[in-house]
């Protein structure tokens, strides 16, 4: 087919035949991105993962149930008892709406999927269209090759597959595209200068402050770049043109999305921008007049600019240092600043700290979440310096401060993944570049095919990603025919050595050094490969809410939270309140239809502390708490039977930690006490009470594996007992009876 | 045949359904059980007067093994009269456990005890929180508060006139004549907010054994010794406990009575028209009340909404009404209140009346958004424990729901079609002014 066209030796063709393989690769790409996510749903089944896509599935049933207005004006009283919640002003709708979009496209085409399988295999559909972003954003900084490259290394990349497999309906599942696509259109526009992608480039940002709080990221990360820009003279109008629209265009839409609203304007997240945007326009300022004046002129103008620059500068601070000051969270929100201050979240705010995924990594997660990513990151940056374009400088600024982020908080791996992707997918290509033209102008016997123009990057880069799908299409066998046949293909095309580009021999490495030197990237390409569809496969598939776990006697499947949410829903009335730790809230409004107390929205730490007391106190101050909250229900969850970690036990010091945040009577070392008796089979000790009688609770449902348990609240006594003691009673009725049974008998 | 059947199934449904009307809370089947059955004539004018007012009595002796209050889970009686103070067990499947639970299930008692009270007697005065005199020899002595008698006794029976100061529990018509009273006092935790003490001692009275000399200071003095006490249960169960059986008796219901100091001397005690007044009250025959057309709406709309918005303005309403021992009639109060609650109350409004039984007020949603309440909390003394919540969620603005155009913000929008204005006359200039 296309081989027969390309061996006519016509340039033209030869591009075209490459591009046609590109597409091919891309999609290819797109279908090993969506199929290595569908592990879960083959290992267990189509269902929603963990704790918060079960309150975006929740919200997305709405939306289509509801309609979009419904969804924008919905308060919630099913959650946060008694204070509701106002969904559709609280929420990044960027996701829930992409759902909902998407369902109801299929069923307009009569393809009647429910609710729950859109959502499902949202996060896979988008991590496909992710990786064709990567591919044009690497494009734009080192061409195809590269971007090929790059996009097939993010679609298997540990990290993000950790978040968008099958199931895993988080918004982060839609956001990585949209950030990468914001990214590319900046640099597109960056390279073209066209009004026309600054424009598309601030409705990518729209889409992205609509799905997630990492919007910041890019509003931060981009300012720097133009800063970066302009302090090495990198100024252009295509910078102004990337930058400028997508200030103005992107704070005015920003500002819509409810949940950001005037936060697009006055917090100090976004206050970076609005600088830079001061800055961008003083120096194109500086640089008109500099058009316009002669050299001496300019000089004298300068001094005056500078002068006059620098009070105005001066206001201008003053004012931004006013608006931080009065800005309602005065300043950086909790979040943020524990971003700039990575000891800020333990030591102020415990909510922010309790949550496992906002932790510091440790050294052993970068290697599982990036593996060989980690190693070829600084041939990339490298490969970035040679030359050093405005895009390429944008990528090292990008990985730069991503792995800074990813050191903060374990959940930025998530940013960090693309970066590494790009840079790596650029470092192995241009090494393959290398090795490759090495070996071709060696090659003396193929010199009869002269007609090649091999050292085009496009074509050279095609091949080597061959190379990088031939080893990882063994999982998928008809991939790997089609594969097998386009290299047989390709193979004449690779072989012969170009006669036109015989000066590029004097950078030619060893014949030998090069084949090994390829085997051995090829090898770590493989590595890579294998390590990927073992996370995806077995660390990153499981959907929490179903356990398994391997023994001697076989399998064994812990569906405890989906038993003990059936049987809230079945034998609970519809308006009882149910009270948990917050983790569980999401859960139970989802599958139980129950109305919680506290859930995965931490947004009133009050109210989750009050929650953190009643748990953390004894049995009567718990019950007065739960009644004052109508609480019917409270739900914990236990691992001690079955040896399931992360149960209430292992979380209960932040319970202490956050309702002590608030109520000063709960004190930690209170409960730091050693006096075991009994064996908890998790942390291997043994627990301090036992044989406990509950007076103001009692229990009402034990699933299979006593994984989750449910108390009920006891109503308060009918009546109320006087003084006399019963025991006292018993002991005098024991008496008073002998004295009586001598006395008279009445039978 | 079948469909005789059904006819006559059919039949007797509203038979069942007046059988079991939660519309009646008067009791109607009462179980008394009895020591023996000389107390069925010798307290015939007690029993006589409860079946006049149309309960019916089944007298069985305490010990007897047939006896049972439930049978396949539904309780034979409404009510039980327990007239054996010195029974040890229960024949048949009754204990102390299985009279408490009759309680709790919505039942009245009456407990009567008297100077040699059982262990059981006490455990179920003390369940419902009724603390007899330890001293199982102990009587209520009072040496100025007794009755005059032709006998000179040691001052056990006592003409007691303190009694509780509500017309419901006692009736409007005031008891002229002391009540005598015989047997063992008891005292009441203070904090128990559920028992009342109906009857109380004189400050002269003490309780301790009258056939042997004092040695200690009695452990009950005064008027912290109560003779009758009442209990309402949380789930408006009623209880009466009284120390003596004897003040139940034809006897007691038919002596004259003088108080000792004072002048008069009454031809009949106060016993039966107490008793009588008392008994209705336990047996739901007054202070008993109900609520019903628990309503709520926004105003100048009749029906009920799913939810209701910050700021409307809402009418709420509902009809309380008394039973009388017959029919319901309106019950008539200034003080029922209204709130408007969540966690703590943002509204507190008394309830207008119409004076039958109709309690009305309007008011504003507050400026708040969450799940509120309406709780009506009425505990008056003698009444019936009425606490009606009604869940409620209230919702912030709808997006259009806001005003459109606020006069402060029109400087902004001269300024931005200004701008947009100004931008279009610079273009045209720049563009085909060269």
């Amino acid at each position: 087919m296309a081989a027969s066209d390309a061996h006519k030796g016509d340039v033209s063709m030869r591009n075209a035949f490459g591009s046609v393989l590109a597409f091919l690769i891309l999609l290819l790409i797109g279908v090993l991105a969506f199929s290595i996510r569908l592990f879960s749903v083959i290992k267990y089944e189509s269902v929603i993962h963990e704790f918060d896509p079960y309150f975006n599935y929740r919200v997305t049933q709405f939306l289509t149930k509801n309609g979009i207005y419904d969804f924008w004006n919905w308060f919630d009283d099913r959650t946060w008892y008694p204070l509701g919640r106002v969904i559709g002003g609280t929420v990044y709708p960027g996701l829930t709406l992409t759902a909902g979009t998407l369902y109801w496209l299929l069923n307009s085409l009569n393809i009647p999927l429910s609710v729950e399988t859109v959502c499902v295999f949202t996060a896979p559909i988008f991590s496909a269209f992710a990786s064709w972003a990567t591919y044009l954003l690497t494009k734009e900084v080192k061409g195809v090759g590269a971007g090929l490259t790059a996009a097939a290394l993010l679609a298997m990349v540990p990290s993000y597959i950790s978040r968008s497999v099958a199931g895993s309906y988080d918004n982060e599942a839609v956001a990585i595209f949209a950030l990468i696509f914001t990214f590319y259109l900046y640099l597109k526009t960056l390279n073209t200068g066209s009004l026309f992608y600054a424009t598309l480039n601030s409705l990518s940002y729209f889409y992205m402050v609509c799905s997630w709080g990492g919007y910041t990221f890019i509003i931060n990360l981009i300012p720097m770049h133009v800063l970066l820009c302009i302090v090495t003279g990198r100024y252009s109008s295509r910078l102004y043109i990337a930058y400028a629209p997508l200030v103005v265009l992107g704070t005015l839409l920003a500002a819509l999305v409810p949940v950001v609203g005037f936060n697009a304007v006055m917090t100090s997240e976004h206050f970076a921008s609005f600088l830079v945007f001061i800055i961008i326009h003083v120096v194109a300022l500086v640089y008109y007049i500099k058009g316009i004046l002669s050299p001496k002129m300019f000089k004298v103008a300068l001094a005056l600019v500078v002068s006059v620059g620098l009070a105005v500068c001066f206001a201008m601070v003053a004012v931004l240092i006013a608006l931080v000051a009065s800005s309602p969270t005065k300043g950086w929100s909790g979040r943020s600043l524990s971003l700039l201050d990575p000891t800020y979240a333990s030591k102020y705010i415990p909510i922010i700290a309790s949550v496992s995924e906002h932790q510091p990594p440790t050294w052993p997660s970068y290697f599982m979440d990036i593996n060989v990513l980690a190693f070829l990151i600084p041939a990339g940056i490298i490969a970035c310096f040679s030359p050093l374009s405005d895009a390429s400088s944008f990528v090292v600024l990008y990985i730069v401060l991503s792995v800074y982020f990813s050191g903060v908080m374990v959940r930025l791996m998530l940013v960090l993944a693309p970066a590494a992707c790009i840079l790596s997918g650029i470092a192995l290509s241009q090494a393959f570049d290398v090795f490759t033209r090495s070996i071709k102008f060696q090659l003396p016997s193929l010199s009869d095919h002269s007609h090649i123009d091999a050292g085009d990057a496009s074509s050279e880069n095609v091949v080597l990603d061959d190379t990088i799908k031939t080893d990882k299409s063994e999982d998928t066998p008809k991939e790997r025919t089609t594969k097998r046949s386009k290299k047989k293909e390709k193979e004449p095309v690779e072989k012969p050595p170009s006669k036109s580009q015989l000066k590029k021999r004097l950078s030619v490495l060893p014949f030998e050094a090069s084949i090994v030197a390829v085997f051995l990237l090829v090898l770590l390409v493989a590595f890579y490969v294998v390590h990927c569809v073992w996370a995806a496969a077995e660390a990153y598939s499981a959907p929490s809410i179903v356990l398994t776990s391997h023994s001697n006697d076989g399998l064994h499947v812990f569906d405890d939270f989906r038993e003990a949410y059936a049987w809230l829903s079945h034998n609970t009335d519809v308006d009882d309140k149910v009270a948990s730790w917050w983790d569980y809230g999401y859960q139970t409004t989802a599958m139980a239809n129950r109305t919680v107390i506290v859930d995965n929205n931490t947004w009133n730490n009050t109210h989750i502390a009050t929650v953190g007391t009643a748990m953390s106190s004894p049995e009567k101050a718990a019950w007065e708490i739960f009644h004052s909250l109508d609480v019917k229900y409270v739900l914990v969850v236990f691992g001690g039977l079955v040896g399931y970690p992360s149960d209430d036990i292992n979380k209960f010091l932040w319970m202490v930690r956050i309702g002590g945040g608030v109520f000063p009577h709960i004190k930690e070392p209170d409960y730091l006490r050693d006096d075991g008796k009994a064996f908890d089979r998790v942390r291997r000790t043994e627990i301090g009470k036992k044989y406990f009688k509950l007076t103001h609770f009692e229990e009402v449902f034990t699933t299979h594996h006593w994984m989750v348990r449910i108390y009920k609240l006891k109503p308060p006594k009918n009546r109320i007992r006087g003084k006399n003691k019963r025991s006292k009673s018993k002991t005098s009725s024991t008496t008073t009876s002998k004295r009586k049974g001598t006395r008279r008998n009445p039978f | 045949m079948s469909k005789k059947l059904i006819v006559l199934f059919l039949g007797l449904i509203p038979l069942l359904c007046t059988c079991f009307s939660p519309d009646t809370p008067s009791d109607r089947r009462v179980l008394v059980l009895l020591d023996d059955f000389a107390i069925k004539s010798s307290h015939s004018i007690f029993f006589n007067n409860l079946k006049s007012r149309g309960f019916d009595l089944d007298f069985k002796l305490a010990h007897d093994p047939t006896i049972s209050l439930q049978r396949y889970g539904q309780y034979l009686y409404d009510a039980l009269i327990l007239f054996s103070p010195t029974i040890e067990r229960f024949g048949g499947s009754i204990d102390a456990a299985a009279i408490l639970d009759f309680v709790d299930s919505g039942h009245d008692l009456i407990v009567a005890a008297s100077s040699n009270a059982s262990d059981l007697i006490r455990e179920i005065a003390t369940e419902c929180g009724v603390d007899f005199d330890e001293d199982f020899s102990a009587m209520v002595i009072d040496h100025s508060g007794y009755a005059v008698s032709a006998t000179e006794g040691d001052h056990t029976l006592i003409a007691s006139d303190d009694f509780i100061k509500s017309d419901v529990i006692l009736g409007r018509e005031k008891i002229k004549a002391p009540v005598l009273f015989q047997g063992i006092g008891h005292s009441l935790n203070p904090s128990n907010s559920l028992v009342l003490k109906v009857l109380s001692a004189s400050p002269s009275a003490y309780s301790a054994n009258p056939n042997s000399k004092l040695t200690s200071p009695p452990s009950l003095t005064g008027t912290s010794i109560s003779l009758v006490s009442v209990v309402q249960a949380r789930n408006n169960a009623r209880i009466l406990i009284s120390g003596s059986l004897s003040m139940f008796s034809n006897r007691f219901f038919q002596s004259d009575v003088q108080k000792a100091g004072s002048p008069t001397k009454h031809d009949k005690s106060g016993n039966e028209q107490f008793l009588t007044e008392l008994s209705k009250w336990v047996f739901h025959e007054r202070g008993h009340l109900k609520a019903v057309n628990v309503k709520h709406h926004k105003i100048g709309e009749v029906d009920e909404p799913a939810l209701y918005r910050i700021n409307d303005d809402l009418e709420y309403s509902v009809e309380l009404y008394e039973w009388s021992g017959k029919d319901w009639e309106p019950y008539v109060a200034n003080d029922v209140q209204v709130q408007f609650y969540m966690m703590s109350p943002y509204v507190l409004k008394t309830l207008s009346t119409d004076n039958k039984g109709y309690y009305f007020t309007s008011f504003k949603v507050p400026d708040v958004y969450g799940v509120f309440q309406f709780k009506v909390e009425y505990e008056r003394l003698g009444y019936t424990s009425l606490s009606l919540s009604k869940q409620i969620p209230v919702r912030p603005f709808r997006h259009n729901e806001y005003e459109r155009f606020i006069p402060a913000a029109y400087p902004y929008y001269g300024a931005a079609f200004s701008m947009m204005a100004g931008f279009f006359i610079f273009t045209a200039v720049h563009l085909y002014h060269k």
